[in-house]
């Protein structure tokens, strides 16, 4: 059947994410809140988690390019981004984030562009896959159990 | 209406507890926010510590839990902590994503009652309501020593009082003397039904309601029967009001004598303290030890190097006295910690300057260098009163020391008395962060070291060392050294007012709790603090090191600060 089908891609593309340890429990976490009073909820946290982070990354972008570098600031924003990543459990990308921190407190400058860069793909690479996952979500319609990966 | 030992609102609790979520962070406020509704909690989101502030002080029992985010732009989430705590006395939970024991422990410091770490589970977050619990037992529990240490009170004279103080203090703050501690065994807050005479347990609800119902009457026209019938409370009977409303009125006139006394007597007595002062101040010591178990040992200035006159004035006494009244009697809160009554403030203040006069006339200057041996951190939450006296003393030395440091304003918010000190008539009830106005003073102390010697009475003024920020030691210990690393007390180091400084912070951060004064962004207390402890004391951040130039120490004898050991004071730095 068509939907059942499509839940199980649904279910395999979650089971994915978190094999390939782009998400953590956290995500779990959120799904368990979702709920009859709020049945998008994680999705609508995915996309507060977008609008925010789109706007550390600028952040982190333009402190960047000045010379000298200023470790605290970057630090600072890191720290924050780190934060947001952990309220979907972004694992991968947080991963990145601390990466980045312990450069900065060595004030590595290569180091924290290198790490960055990283921190970017990797942000970029698990917000397609969660498009598609909301996308494929979407189109199977409501499910009526919660999948657990693993 | 529940006849516990406190009065809890809501049958069904911890259902329906009223949590504020502070958090810059929009992801988290909203997950937060739901996992918050999930465990039936009535959530309040604010995403700016400010209005987070303003929100409570606008509906000061608008909720009963605060839970906090650490990293915060537009306030620090430990400066929060302390604000909340001290102007609210509510329980805060802080937040992070970083797990550090450094970040942990300074959290505690501040007196967060639990530190999460981000990602945050549910089922953290469903367990929370036993901060709120255990305060309000607490509380009840202060309430009950208030009550006997309002009967202490009137028992005995004044200074026969200030012993009882210190055992009074101690009780509410340790909760270790037997005699409290027979008191609390009374009332057994966790079986209502028990006590043999149906004791009422005075909580802060309940006091509030009481205060709240006699300021509607009119304090002179009140009578027991129209308290209890505008107080509306089912259970209460007259007899419990007329006998709680006798306890008011005294303590009422205690407060009053105190400020009276405190107006007059910041000037007063350093000069007999000398002697007496060690004595006394080792008997605060010994308080405060036990208050907190702290390594009083760094006080060990009160051996009688330091002389600080601590426990020599009877205001102290009465600071004492009123101090932990105030604490006990506004919120019934613990003594250590805070104190968030005004009246504290003004006790402490009081005490203070006495300690500061004193250290001021009898010691040398207190060697910034002093090893601060004290480490702060450790300092035990003295009772305010501690504080008190010493800052007390200190004043009147202060005022020799022009305690320049720009900026002076140690925010007495609590402590108004700190920025009395020198000004005994400043002292003032309400919270006044005090900026002291050492700032002239500071500032030529920093020019010229020698003349701040001389001004050192007026250092006292502004002397911003709050009581409460002081005090905020234990746990603010920390941003007070930050914060006030700017503070360029160059001249201090030589000045008995580092030793004053040493002395009036130990005393705060003895009292610590008790007097931690809201801090505010510009608690220049720390300046002090960092000044003077930051050499020694394990002060951390308290970046002043280069503020701390021996070279700079005129002919002061200063000392040096044996590790923890005010001798030097006695050295003689005699300034003025």
């Amino acid at each position: 059947m068509d939907k059942i089908h499509s839940l199980r891609q649904v279910a395999a593309i979650k089971h994915s994410l978190f094999e390939q340890g782009y998400l953590d429990e956290q995500f779990i976490q959120l799904e368990e809140l979702q709920d009859d009073a709020n049945p998008n909820f994680v999705e609508e946290i995915v996309t507060l988690y977008y609008r925010d982070s789109s706007r550390l990354i600028t952040n982190l972008d333009q402190t960047l390019e000045r010379n000298p570098l200023d470790f605290n600031k970057l630090d600072t924003i890191m720290h924050q981004f780190k934060g947001s990543s952990s309220s979907i459990g972004a694992k991968k990308v947080k991963a990145e984030c601390t990466l980045f921190r312990e450069y900065c407190r060595a004030r590595n400058g290569e180091g924290c562009r290198r790490s960055f860069q990283q921190m970017k793909k990797e942000y970029a690479t698990l917000r397609k896959k969660l498009e598609t996952y909301f996308q494929m979500a979407r189109q199977a319609g409501p499910k009526e159990t919660a999948f657990r990966p693993k | 209406m529940d006849n516990g030992c406190f009065s809890s609102p809501r049958r069904d609790f911890p259902a329906g507890l009223r949590v504020l979520v502070v958090d810059d962070d929009p992801t988290w406020l909203k997950i937060l926010e739901k996992m918050l509704k999930k465990c039936n909690y009535e959530v309040t989101t604010c995403c700016l510590a400010r209005h987070a502030l303003n929100l409570l002080r606008e509906r000061k029992d608008g909720y009963d839990i605060v839970i906090s985010d650490v990293n915060m732009p537009d306030m620090d989430g430990f400066k929060l902590l302390e604000h909340v705590g001290l102007e609210m006395d509510l329980p805060v939970i802080m937040m992070s994503v970083d797990g550090e024991t450094s970040r942990v422990m300074k959290g505690v410091q501040h007196g967060a009652c639990d530190y999460l770490l981000k990602p945050i589970r549910m089922k953290e977050l469903r367990n929370i309501w036993q901060h709120v619990f255990r305060k309000r037992i607490h509380e009840a529990k202060e309430f009950e020593s208030f009550e006997s240490f309002e009967s202490m009170m009137r028992n005995g004279s004044e200074l026969s009082d200030e012993g009882n103080l210190f055992a009074v203090e101690d009780v509410t703050s340790t909760k270790k003397r037997k005699d409290a501690d027979n008191k609390h065994d009374d009332k057994e807050c966790m079986d209502p039904s028990s006590t043999k005479k149906a004791r009422v347990v005075w909580s802060v609800d309940l006091h509030q309601k009481f205060v709240k119902a006699v300021n509607q009457i009119g304090f002179d026209k009140v009578g027991p029967k129209k308290i209890l019938d505008l107080m509306n409370v089912p259970w209460l009977t007259r007899e419990n009001v007329a006998s709680h409303l006798q306890k008011y009125r005294l303590y009422l006139i205690r407060i009053q004598k105190e400020n009276d006394r405190r107006s007059s007597s910041s000037g007063m007595k350093h000069s007999d303290f000398p002697s007496k002062d060690l004595g006394s101040f080792g008997f605060q010591n010994p308080v405060n030890k036990q208050q907190n178990d702290v390594s009083t040992d760094s006080y060990n200035y009160s051996d009688g190097s330091l002389q600080l006159p601590t426990v020599e004035n009877k205001s102290h006494e009465g600071d004492k006295g009123s101090v932990s009244q105030f604490t006990i009697a506004k919120k019934g809160r613990p003594l250590t910690g805070n104190v968030s009554d005004s009246n504290m403030r003004e006790s402490s203040r009081v005490g203070l300057n006495q300690t500061f006069a004193q250290s001021e006339g009898n010691h040398a200057v207190f060697d910034c260098s002093m090893p601060t041996q004290y480490s702060w951190t450790e300092v035990p939450p003295m009772q305010l009163k501690e504080e008190h006296k010493s800052l007390v003393h200190l004043k009147d030395s202060f005022n020799q020391m022009p305690l320049h440091g720009k900026q002076h304003h140690i925010q007495v918010d609590q402590s108004q008395s700190v920025a009395s000190i020198s000004s005994a008539p400043s002292i003032t009830e309400e919270e006044v962060p005090a900026c002291i106005e050492a700032k002239p003073l500071f500032s030529d102390f920093k020019n010229d070291q020698s003349s701040s010697v001389n001004s050192i009475g007026n250092a006292v003024d502004t002397f911003p060392i709050q009581p409460g920020s002081l005090v905020m030691n234990a746990q603010s210990l920390e941003p007070i050294s930050t914060t006030n690393s700017g503070l360029k007390t160059h001249g201090y180091n030589n000045l008995s007012c580092i030793s004053d400084l040493e002395i009036y912070q130990r005393n705060l951060l003895l009292g610590g709790e008790a007097a931690s004064a809201p801090l505010d962004e510009d608690l220049h207390f720390q300046w002090l603090q960092g000044e003077c402890y930051n050499m020694n004391f394990g002060l951390q951040n308290i970046g002043m090191p280069e503020y701390y130039d021996p070279g700079l120490i005129p002919e002061a004898p200063i000392h040096l600060y044996d590790s923890g050991d005010y001798s030097v004071i006695d050295q003689g730095l005699f300034i003025a």
